[in-house]
């Protein structure tokens, strides 16, 4: 009745018309935004396209566009590109672009995003539970009630919404300012996530210094692999958030088998995910991820495996990590700056710096 | 320049988006309605008692959660000296999640009766089935309504932080949100009082009955046909006083006849019979209608000779085989007089929804589905109803999911639909196998009762 987002149900997914997995050639770029404009009315004309005859209306109607057209979207992509090449950046232009063309979809649930929406069921609780590990005696109704938590590249807000709702308050960023006003228009209706839930448009650069060490919790869920300097991102992430806070990461593993399913069939074959999302060459292994974070002084606590099943549309745990993983990590507590640790934390900053001293890089693969 | 590019494209889209294909009407109320997390639309038994489970729930602290009733606050100061004639059987299932908020002490601090056994029998042939919990636990709880109402009432006054409760209150008209999601469009649905005030909600849970409006409003198609019965309640005093634990149950061919327990010299009679046989049980007087009880248990009239054979060789046949499963019949306590005004008629029909949810709409109760009362089931799926809806939504909670989100709702819809239709579909079964005299089906139906009161695992399987 309402399935959707899994095999069967494919709404406008075919917006490259070129689609290796790696950078976009020059010819591609063009037809992405005005492909983006000509394609609203073919995504809602046809509730329930048939696959191949998306592909076909979207290929003559890229043909049709005019010149005028392609020269203000050329000037577009080049003040675009050189708005980013002055500052030293973790974002990636390509990969705005190609979240820019869907800003609009994020809140379907059934829709494109379906399986970010259902990966809500385990990274959720994932976060949540590690938080309350934390929290002595928690609010019932409000379990992470005054946890502060920052959601980097939160897209429409759909992990930064369920955290609003436990009792957190949440700053979300994100680069592509169509997500965060897709993503504030959403929460504008509920007037509890209003107060609780902040959004901005910036880079995590570009807040490092304004937010030092004022996070409990930062989430980078499903970012990692989307971003140019992996080792500078994690190192702000590490920046803004307090001794002892934790970092929580979900990425897609570098493998053979994450080439043959996350790529090849995910997006070239079943469509579950649109093309040109991601790269495998960006693609994070947790032994690299986990070596980049010990070196920045963050605990690796826990890494584990994530699955997808394309036809149920849910996600489950899994003790194999080589498709999707989530992992949490703990900042050490020893604080950089002079600013007061709560007292819940002294007890944990000290059991953490014990733990790191002996065991310098062994992680916990916690068997779920 | 980038920036208004991109936004002439999302209005250009906008623009699409808006013409309707699907018809969605645009709410163009104020932007200062409350919220509710959960409005729950009908005030009954198994309305009030959802509102309670969720108002005591532990995830739900955060919450604000509406019940809308259409009729007058029922203040119960006293207890009355007379017995109410509308009663239920509340199973033992029910009697927990009463108990998971509280509402089953007041019940127990009042009245009610508890019960060890069930008779159920054919008028027909001598074939016999008797329910009984081998350890002695109670199979049941004959609670006046009245009672369970009050009981409920009294806990959710305890939560009226949470819970708020409007009396006299009916909603004319529910919108919905649209399918799509849409820049300036609330995603709520919106309710809209008699007097005119408006609320806006995350999930709307219909539970007002089986003329559900909120079932009617979100255009959910609803299987359902009329019997050709009523049933006459009424309060009848016994003869004499007996421990009075059992629940009797006679299939007569004209409908099924119920008595049960309410105190040692007190029951409850459910009589479900044509209409017009049961216009005239309601009007005949007093004694005529005593005679007409009890002849209705205790006559033989129906039986046949060829019938009484047969079963007697099953019976012979199981008596040999499993000595122990061989039920002698026994006689339901005779009646001596009935409760003045207290006989009521009213109509029976089936009804099944085809969906019990719908995006932000869940049905539960009798709005989802309308069963024969010849099994005692109608308010105990409800309660099961409750169970499951509100397990959902609780740990949807937990998880800070968006209540109205169909991923956890059709969870409930699936975990349900199943239960309910079985029930159902055996409910209406045996209520047409036992509407005829017809030899073929008393013979069938007469074996089948003997078989199934000799295999134990089938009766438990009943759920007694």
């Amino acid at each position: 009745m309402w399935g959707g987002g899994k095999l069967g149900s494919s709404g406008g997914w075919f917006l490259r018309v070129l689609g290796p997995g790696g950078r976009n050639t020059k010819a591609v770029r063009p037809l992405i935004s005005s492909v983006y404009v000509k394609n609203q009315l073919s995504w809602i004309l046809q509730i329930k396209p048939g696959v191949f005859n998306e592909y076909r209306t979207m290929w003559f109607k890229s043909y049709r566009m005019t010149f005028s057209c392609l020269n203000r979207i050329k000037s577009f992509r080049y003040r675009w590109a050189r708005l980013y090449s002055t500052s030293q950046t973790t974002v990636d232009s390509g990969e705005v672009k190609t979240f820019l063309a869907l800003a609009h979809k994020w809140w379907d649930e059934q829709g494109i995003y379906a399986p970010l929406h259902s990966m809500n069921d385990l990274r959720v609780p994932f976060i949540r539970d590690n938080l309350l590990k934390t929290i002595p005696n928690h609010q019932p109704g409000k379990p992470l009630f005054g946890m502060k938590i920052l959601d980097v590249g939160c897209g429409g807000g759909l992990l930064t919404e369920p955290l609003g709702r436990l009792g957190a308050s949440v700053i979300g960023i994100d680069p592509v300012d169509e997500n965060i006003k897709t993503a504030q228009c959403h929460k504008s209706f509920d007037p509890v996530l209003d107060k609780r839930i902040e959004y901005r448009v910036c880079s995590l650069e570009e807040i490092v210094e304004e937010t030092a060490e004022t996070f409990d919790a930062v989430v980078a869920s499903e970012v990692v692999e989307h971003v140019i300097d992996l080792e500078t991102f994690l190192q702000c992430c590490c920046q803004v958030l307090k001794p002892s806070g934790s970092l929580f990461i979900t990425t897609i593993n570098k493998t053979q088998l994450s080439y043959a399913l996350g790529i090849v069939f995910s997006e070239q074959i079943a469509a579950i995910v649109p093309k040109g999302t991601h790269t495998w060459e960006k693609f994070v292994s947790p032994e690299t991820l986990e070596s980049i974070l010990e070196s920045n002084g963050l605990s690796v606590q826990t890494v584990v495996g994530m699955l997808y099943n394309p036809f149920s549309g849910y996600w489950h745990w899994s003790e194999n990590t080589s498709l999707n993983y989530a992992a949490h990590a703990v900042k050490s507590g020893v604080q950089e700056h002079p600013m007061s640790a709560e007292f819940a934390f002294k007890g944990e900053a000290e059991e953490l710096q014990a733990n790191a001293c002996t065991n310098p890089a062994v992680h916990e693969e916690l068997k779920k | 320049m980038a920036a208004r590019l991109v936004s002439r494209c999302g209005a250009v889209g906008a623009a699409a988006y808006s013409s309707p294909l699907v018809s969605c009407r645009r709410w163009s109320g104020a932007s200062t309605d409350t919220v509710y997390d959960v409005v729950v639309s009908g005030g009954g038994l198994v309305g009030a008692a959802m509102a309670c489970a969720l108002g005591y729930d532990i995830h739900f602290h955060d919450k604000k959660i509406l019940l809308l009733e259409a009729g007058p606050k029922k203040v119960l100061e006293k207890l009355s000296e007379t017995y109410s004639n509308r009663v239920s059987s509340i199973s033992p299932g029910s009697a927990t999640l009463l108990s998971s908020f509280g509402a089953w002490d007041h019940i127990c601090n009042m009245r009610y009766r508890a019960f060890r056994r069930m008779q159920v029998w054919d008028a027909c042939s001598e074939a016999l089935i008797m329910f009984d919990k081998d350890n002695l636990d109670d199979m049941g709880y004959i609670v006046e309504n009245d009672v369970i109402m009050h009981a409920l009432t009294k806990q959710l006054e305890a939560v009226s932080d949470r819970v708020t409760v409007l009396y006299r209150s009916k909603a004319i008209r529910y919108t919905w949100p649209c399918p799509f999601p849409m820049a300036d469009s609330s995603p709520w649905v919106h309710i809209t009082l008699g007097d005119g005030s408006t609320f806006q909600t995350k999930l709307l849970i219909g539970a007002d009955g089986h003329n559900s409006g909120v079932r009617q409003a979100a255009g959910i198609q609803n299987v359902s046909w009329n019997y050709d019965q009523s049933a006459v309640v009424a309060t009848l005093h016994l003869s004499e006083a007996t421990e009075n634990n059992v629940a009797w149950q006679r299939f007569l061919p004209s409908g099924p006849i119920a008595l049960l327990p309410l105190s040692d010299t007190l029951s409850s009679l459910v009589w479900s019979t044509s209409h017009e046989h049961a216009a005239q049980l309601v009007s005949m007087d007093e004694e005529k209608f005593v005679d007409a009880v009890n002849s209705a248990f205790w006559s033989d009239a129906d039986h046949t000779d060829f019938i009484d054979t047969a079963g007697a060789m099953l019976q012979y046949a199981v008596g040999l085989l499993k000595p122990t499963k061989v039920s002698a019949r026994q006689l339901p306590p005779s009646v001596a007089r009935v409760d003045a005004k207290s006989r009521v008629l009213f109509p029976l029909g089936l009804g099944h929804a085809a969906e019990y949810v719908r995006p932000r709409v869940a049905l539960i109760g009798d709005a989802a589905h309308r069963v024969h009362p010849l099994a005692g089931q109608g308010v105990n799926m409800g309660f099961g109803d409750i169970s499951s809806l509100a397990h959902h939504l609780s740990t949807a909670a937990f998880n800070g999911k968006d209540l109205g989100s169909m991923s956890h709702l059709t969870g409930y819809e699936t975990e349900r639909q199943r239960h309910n239709t079985a029930l159902l579909a055996a409910t209406d079964l045996l209520k047409r196998l036992y509407s005829t005299s017809a030899a073929p089906l008393v013979l069938l139906r007469t074996w089948g009762l003997q078989a199934t009161n000799a295999v134990s695992p089938l009766k438990y399987l009943l759920g007694f």
